[in-house]
């Protein structure tokens, strides 16, 4: 037998006896352990805000820590800074290549970095009396498809060349690479204690990563398409994933396993993104359908929807303190609901 | 990145992480579901997107309008 048919023998045992690991822990599942949970109420928000600004198809937004500000990305070629409370722009910076993918804002408000098919993260000082470029993160072979911040010298990135970096950005180097997927990196979500952050990915796995190690710690099957979002929930111990398969699925990190998943007959379309409530009761998942649909993650039934966007639903987002969601799409506007 | 990795490299290094996937302990769901279930809860009280937020209370309120007579 040849050496890749020894492993290729090898890999499908031990898949086989990570299975049977998962079953034996398998006891029950989480609809049982959710009977005793009162029912979400229906859950019927308004738009508070229709933020108009952008002239083209928004791909990304991501909330300040100080529950107000917000970051968007349009391939407008523009991110915006949003005052939510009064909807007004608070600032414009004119990106060099307008293809962005994700966009994210520093816990500290003082940066914010963007990045998409110029397969670089491009770290922006908002506090300087001109908006000056910090640093290009040039070091991926593929698109930026997402980026998220640690803090003002440490930038988390998910690329189409199938890994995601650890960058300082003092020296705007990668200090660490995460190569396990086989397929583009399409987001990623820091684990509450920030010690740790998982990945969703075109080969249709999440993974958990070891931010210090940079070893692959677990990963999670089930999806049968790409995933496009994924989020940590608030306690840390599970994680929400979406996917051009149509549904979102809980998994369980302790458990190492999938627990529910998130789906309807009625809904033929991928999911583009998502968001939790502070308390990760709601998960918000933005569709290709127009729609954002709100799910009660504990007893995996959907509660509402946000309609009324005339086009994809291609980012959403929940403040630190939950009192909003907002959705972006690709009609060009952002909205706020609650 | 995977897509300069040769078959046999990719093979491998997916041979390697199923190594220690393996190794990894994993508790039963009866347990880890009921603790999810338990801090939801605890922290839905508080979810302002589940009990509302006040109307004098909510920043993101409308706006008053301007009426012109």
């Amino acid at each position: 037998m040849g050496e890749m048919e020894q492993m290729k023998k090898e890999a499908e045992a031990l898949k086989t006896q990570i299975e049977a690991a998962r079953k034996a822990v398998h006891d029950t599942d989480m609809a049982s352990a959710a009977s005793g949970v009162a029912p979400a109420p229906r859950v019927q928000l308004k738009t508070r805000r229709n933020l108009k600004g952008h002239l083209a198809k928004i791909y990304a937004m991501h909330w300040s820590t100080d529950n107000r500000l917000m970051v968007s990305a349009s391939q407008d070629g523009k991110l915006l800074i949003w005052d939510s409370h009064s909807g007004n722009k608070v600032n414009a910076v004119p990106l060099k290549s307008s293809w962005v993918m994700t966009c994210a804002y520093a816990p500290s408000g003082n940066l914010v970095a963007s990045g998409g098919l110029d397969n670089m993260c491009t770290v922006y000082n908002l506090k300087t009396p001109v908006i000056k470029t910090v640093k290009e993160l040039d070091a991926h072979t593929g698109y930026l498809s997402c980026a998220r911040f640690l803090s003002d010298t440490e930038v988390l990135t998910a690329s189409g060349d199938t890994t995601c970096a650890l960058w300082d950005l003092e020296t705007g180097k990668q200090k660490t690479v995460f190569l396990n997927h086989v397929g583009d990196c399409m987001c990623l979500s820091l684990s509450p204690d920030m010690n740790s952050f998982v990945s969703g990915a075109c080969d249709s796995l999440a993974k958990l990563w070891d931010i210090r190690d940079g070893q692959c710690k677990q990963t999670f099957l089930g999806h049968t398409s790409d995933i496009n979002a994924i989020s940590f929930y608030p306690g840390g111990n599970a994680i929400i994933t979406g996917s051009d398969d149509c549904t979102c699925k809980m998994y369980d990190l302790r458990a190492d396993q999938e627990l529910i998943t998130y789906q309807d007959a009625a809904l033929n379309s991928g999911v583009t993104s998502l968001a939790l409530s502070m308390s990760g009761r709601l998960i918000f998942a933005g569709y290709d359908d127009f729609n954002c649909n709100i799910w009660d993650s504990l007893k995996g039934e959907k509660v509402g929807v946000l309609s009324g966007h005339d086009n994809r639903v291609s980012c959403t987002g929940v403040p630190p303190d939950g009192m909003c969601v907002c959705t972006g799409s690709w009609d060009s506007f952002l909205k706020i609901w609650n | 990145m995977a897509r300069d990795m040769s078959d046999n490299d990719i093979l491998k290094m997916e041979l390697e992480q199923l190594q220690k996937e393996v190794k990894n302990t994993r508790e039963p769901v009866s347990k880890t579901a009921k603790e999810i279930c338990e801090w939801v809860e605890a922290q839905a009280a508080e979810d302002p997107l589940i009990k509302g937020v006040p109307e004098d209370k909510n920043p993101f309120k409308e706006k008053g309008g301007c009426i012109i007579t």
